[in-house]
């Protein structure tokens, strides 16, 4: 259907869609976006378009799940019929469920789950668009969500894909480089303490290319962290705003 | 938690109090919709698609279109089908899992205005590749994002926006080997009109258009029309264990034919992509 690609790296050094090899993709946030959700996120990435709505700590139903001594986390990332190229089934996959249980791992590393014993903290995430690098968009949304609904945590969690195309190390993969490049390496962590809680990779990669990539995505991380930080202060500053502005109109 | 299945009695006494008065919780009348923005082709992987913002609900609407059977007893005719997802994220009181019987009865609702108006014609031989072998079926996919209230009209109405800007790959046929290849080059679904839905809900011995969240719980049945830009009446459901009376069956189909225009009115001015694609706490 599509003209066949020859190369990921144009003659003049930068990626297909004009990005140099280290930048990322223009990406927004937006918190509080849902009424009936206690936290919710909207974020864009590039061309995905990811949704993410946080309920809890909450009681937890069926009552055989829960812990005695902490609150469970429940993460359900699901991609949308509409979100890929060819519709996908309303039901999920398998690579749904992978990355549901390894999203709520990391998320579960920054809540403090001992403080809601026998409750529970669902987050669900539906990617809209999908056009690579969704997992470290999710996650980037997740934490947002977390924070937007006001549960504690130990710091925020900040994902970004490196990989590989043409033998170089890329920060940020975009869907087509993700499917037509050497390797993929999804990453995410607490940006301040600097401690990694998600690590994959797929494709190949040399001991030299993966500290490489390390070293990129935490350099990438800083950035997007730096956007996250100000989305959740967006909120308040509008909180702040129009309470001014009501005080002003009572004088 | 900011929304239960359940109404408490103070909730429904609130409710009922202010419609004795002739009033609403957000001032409306009670044949007063609230306001509706739609933006036309807001995801790039699908087919077509809208998001609506109607009051406070939130809706996503995408179609893809692919090749596949036709039905045996219509072996010229593409096919459509209508999903709805009720997920977990728009509401604390939904569940995760597949469709349960009111998504699949809401899908349904909103299925039948689109398939009965035969507004997108099945039989156009556009979407017929090859008769009695390989058919255009297309997947009406809508997502509810936030739960505020009337989700068959706002359903509907995004479902309808997502087919007015849909557009399908043309194809190119190998005669020998029936062999079908996409070609980059798309074409708009053919589309006759449209056809819009208006609910109304009972509550005590009141009736009121575009019920609300907490009207929505506090209702004791529903009534939901769908009529097309000809003025045909191509769909109609009762719902819930309240009834209503024939007259007042007469008097809303009579409001929802003159109400109708202006959402139809709506769907065309949003058909087409805009420059502009922004909502209310969303960009795209």
């Amino acid at each position: 259907m599509s003209e066949e690609i020859t190369s990921l790296i144009l003659e003049d050094g930068r990626r297909l869609d004009g990005r140099e090899l280290h930048e990322l993709r223009p990406i927004t946030m937006r918190t509080g976006v849902l009424d009936r959700a206690d936290g919710s996120c909207y974020l864009t990435w590039g061309n995905n378009k990811i949704i993410c709505a946080v309920y809890g700590p909450r009681e937890l139903h069926p009552k055989h799940l829960a812990l005695p001594d902490r609150a469970i986390v429940r993460v359900e990332y699901r991609l949308a019929t509409f979100s890929v190229g060819e519709r996908k089934s309303p039901a999920p996959r398998r690579r749904e469920y992978e990355l549901s249980k390894i999203l709520a791992e990391s998320v579960n590393t920054i809540l403090f789950l001992e403080k809601f014993p026998t409750g529970t903290i669902d987050i669900f995430i539906t990617v809209l668009d999908a056009d690579g690098g969704t997992r470290c968009a999710a996650l980037t949304a997740a934490s947002l969500g977390l924070a937007d609904a006001g549960i504690p945590m130990r710091g925020l969690l900040t994902g970004c894909a490196v990989g590989k195309i043409e033998g170089k190390i890329v920060v940020d993969l975009s869907d087509i480089e993700d499917k037509e490049g050497e390797g993929d390496m999804p990453v995410a962590m607490i940006y301040n303490s600097g401690e990694l809680t998600l690590l994959q990779c797929d494709g190949n990669f040399t001991l030299e290319e993966i500290e490489e990539g390390l070293k990129l995505s935490k350099t990438a991380i800083g950035q997007i962290y730096q956007m996250q930080r100000k989305a959740l202060l967006a909120k308040y500053s509008q909180i702040k705003e129009s309470l001014d502005e009501l005080g002003e109109e009572e004088e | 938690m900011r929304s239960n299945e359940i109404i408490g009695n103070l909730e429904r006494r609130y409710l009922t109090d202010l419609l004795a008065k002739g009033d609403r919780k957000d001032g409306r009348g009670f044949w007063e919709g609230r306001q509706i923005q739609i933006v036309p082709n807001v995801i790039k992987k699908a087919e077509g698609s809208a998001m609506v913002r109607w009051g406070e609900t939130v809706i996503l609407a995408g179609v893809k279109a692919q090749l596949g059977s036709p039905f045996p007893d219509t072996p010229n005719d593409g096919v459509i089908t209508v999903n709805i997802e009720l997920s977990p994220i728009s509401s604390p009181s939904r569940e995760s899992g597949p469709p349960g019987p009111e998504a699949i009865e809401m899908a349904r609702v909103v299925d039948r205005g689109i398939r009965e108006s035969k507004i997108i014609p099945m039989d156009d031989p556009k979407l017929c590749v090859i008769p009695g072998k390989t058919v255009w079926i297309l997947f009406v996919d809508i997502y509810v994002l936030d739960d505020g209230g009337n989700l068959i009209d706002a359903s509907a109405i995004a479902a309808m926006a997502a087919l007015a800007n849909t557009r399908f790959n043309k194809v190119s046929i190998d005669e020998e080997t029936e062999e079908v290849t996409l070609l980059d080059e798309t074409e708009p679904l053919p589309r006759k009109g449209c056809v819009v839905s208006l609910t109304y809900a009972k509550i005590d011995e009141f009736i009121v258009y575009d019920p609300d969240l907490i009207e929505d719980r506090g209702k004791s049945a529903r009534f939901s029309v769908a009529i097309t830009n000809e003025g045909l009446v191509c769909s109609l459901q009762k719902g819930e264990s309240g009834i209503f009376l024939e007259e007042e069956i007469l008097s809303i189909l009579e409001k929802a034919a003159s109400q109708a225009k202006k959402l139809h009115e709506l769907i065309e001015q949003n058909s087409q992509v805009t420059e502009l694609k922004e909502m209310f706490r969303f960009d795209f």
